[in-house]
């Protein structure tokens, strides 16, 4: 598998706690790759990690380079977007300002309004919306908010902490449907970390298991889902 | 009647110069969440500055200019030297902070520049084309410039990439992060904006106050009367509130309290707005869930 990012020996902490004990980790180029696990497992904080907004050890590779970003707005700057748990929305900004700081540090106009028009292709509702100001927006357009201000940087890594969280089953289907249709035509590699078991290994084609900071499962999705007891724990069958 | 119209017109020329120190308060607060108490002696500073450069022969507005230029310069190199490193310092460590700047500037500009009381000049002319015996020229002139200056903050956040950066810096600063916006610079350069309005403030105050160092105290005063009465977490409101406040002084002294006791009203209002709508009159209500 050849892999657009990769974590050895991982580590990172809040003040002295050691949250992650040495992760090894690789996003598949290309793919989807799902983060499981519990509540207080270290998904979050491995997110938070790559996008170099905690403390950290260990080696981390991004398209075969150390990466050695010291900062969240130097690790954005390389084409890494994340967005974050609770979404990251500027709630007093209009929705296309908020897209547009998506594009921040891109300087080439034209890139940016087509970027622009495809993120409003994928999510109309955004459209419809544009003038409005993103604190009115409902969960589920909040989330297609922050997926779309994450395209906008034109990313070749794209990390999303649970999505589906506090949203209806119906609006998750379609978010999830759409971050599908923008990984097979776009290619854009993600990363996404949800508790929802059964939804991120429909999505994934690799998954991590974590527990208290370490992984413990990992494989194509189909071998994750076969283990007896990720079967009994997460998905509940 | 004659005498109201009086006092209302000049009380909106004096709460010009309140308006412009309201938003310098507003825009570091709104950032940082941080009242700047020494941002009337940065202001004060900043004038010494014009004077300096006027009696060294430069035409007025070259050194005003130059002046929120050096301003400028002077509150981006506060922040990013001094404030940063207390970033993650309680918060009475800061106001601590702020206060020795105070103190520091107040004693600085004395000893460069000496505690003589001297005269600054006014850009405006005696004689008024237009004058109409109401305003002096100076007075017409600084609500002019204050607008000026709304006017040009209002553009600068509504229309450039770098305001709407720094507003998104100030609304959601991990956010802001992420999307590769330099929060660090964002806040230097919103220090650098409020100093250089600031000297606005102090320019305008100076030919009416004289030039000394403790010209901005009473000033700073009312400013923060101002910001609290329009809303603190609102630039726009803060600034009406500097008119409401000047006009409210200049009634007040001349026919409520008397001219001695008037700065009192500055706390009158403060007080006041505290205990009626602490959020201000367009202050936003903060709502945190427990």
């Amino acid at each position: 598998m050849a892999a657009v990012l990769e974590t050895q020996g991982l580590c990172a902490f809040y003040g002295a706690t050691q949250v992650l004990h040495g992760v090894d980790l690789a996003v598949e180029a290309g793919g989807i790759t799902a983060l499981l696990g519990a509540n207080g497992a270290g998904k979050t904080t491995l997110l938070r990690a790559l996008s170099a907004m905690v403390r950290r050890e260990g080696l981390i590779r991004f398209e075969g380079n150390a990466l050695k970003a010291r900062e969240a707005e130097d690790v954005a700057r390389l084409g890494i977007a994340h967005v974050p748990d609770g979404r990251g929305t500027f709630l007093d900004l209009t929705v296309e300002q908020n897209l547009h700081l998506g594009a921040y540090t891109r300087r080439d106009r034209s890139a940016v309004a087509s970027e622009l028009e495809r993120a409003f292709a994928y999510f109309p509702r955004l459209k419809e919306r544009r003038s409005q100001q993103a604190g009115t927006l409902s969960g589920g357009e909040q989330q297609m908010l922050a997926i779309s201000r994450a395209l906008m940087l034109g990313p070749k890594l794209l990390m999303l902490d649970e999505p589906s969280f506090g949203l209806a089953p119906l609006v998750v289907k379609d978010i999830f449907n759409i971050l599908r249709a923008i990984n097979e035509e776009e290619g854009v590699s993600m990363l996404i970390v949800e508790q929802n078991a059964n939804l991120a290994l429909n999505l994934a084609g690799y998954a991590y298991l974590l527990e208290t900071g370490s992984v413990v499962i990992s494989g194509p999705s189909s071998a994750v889902r076969a283990d007896e007891s990720v079967r009994r724990v997460y998905l509940g069958y | 009647m004659i005498g109201l119209t009086h006092q209302i017109l000049s009380g909106l020329a004096i709460g010009s110069i309140y308006a412009c120190v309201a938003l310098a308060v507003v825009m570091i607060y709104q950032a940082t969440h941080l009242v700047n108490f020494a941002q009337g002696e940065m202001a004060m500073f900043s004038t010494y500055i014009a004077w300096a450069l006027i009696q060294a022969g430069a035409p007025y507005w070259a050194a005003f200019f130059l002046t929120l230029v050096f301003s400028f310069a002077m509150g981006m190199a506060i922040e990013r030297w001094l404030i940063r490193r207390f970033e993650r310092a309680p918060v009475l460590a800061v106001v601590i902070v702020f206060i020795g700047m105070l103190v520091i500037i107040n004693s600085l500009a004395g000893f460069l520049f000496s505690y003589t009381i001297k005269s600054f000049e006014s850009p405006f002319p005696e004689k008024f084309a237009l004058g109409n015996g109401f305003m002096s020229p100076h007075e017409l002139g600084s609500i002019g410039v204050t607008f000026a200056v709304l006017g040009l903050v209002y553009a600068f956040f509504r229309f450039t990439p770098l305001g709407l950066a720094m507003r998104a810096a100030a609304q959601n600063p991990v956010s802001a992060r992420l999307v590769g916006i330099r929060v660090g610079h964002m806040l230097a350069i919103g220090w650098g904006l409020a100093a250089a309005i600031g000297a606005v403030a102090g320019m305008m105050a100076a030919p009416i106050v004289y030039l000394d160092p403790n010209m901005m105290g009473g000033i700073l005063l009312y400013g923060f009367a101002a910001a609290l009465l329009g809303g603190i977490d609102n630039p726009w409101g803060a600034a009406l509130g500097g008119f409401i406040v000047g006009v409210l002084e200049n009634i007040a002294g001349a026919y409520l309290v008397g001219e001695e006791i008037k700065l009192s009203v500055a706390l009158a209002i403060i007080v006041g707005v505290l205990v009626a709508k602490p959020s201000g009159l367009f202050g936003r209500v903060l709502v945190t869930r427990v």
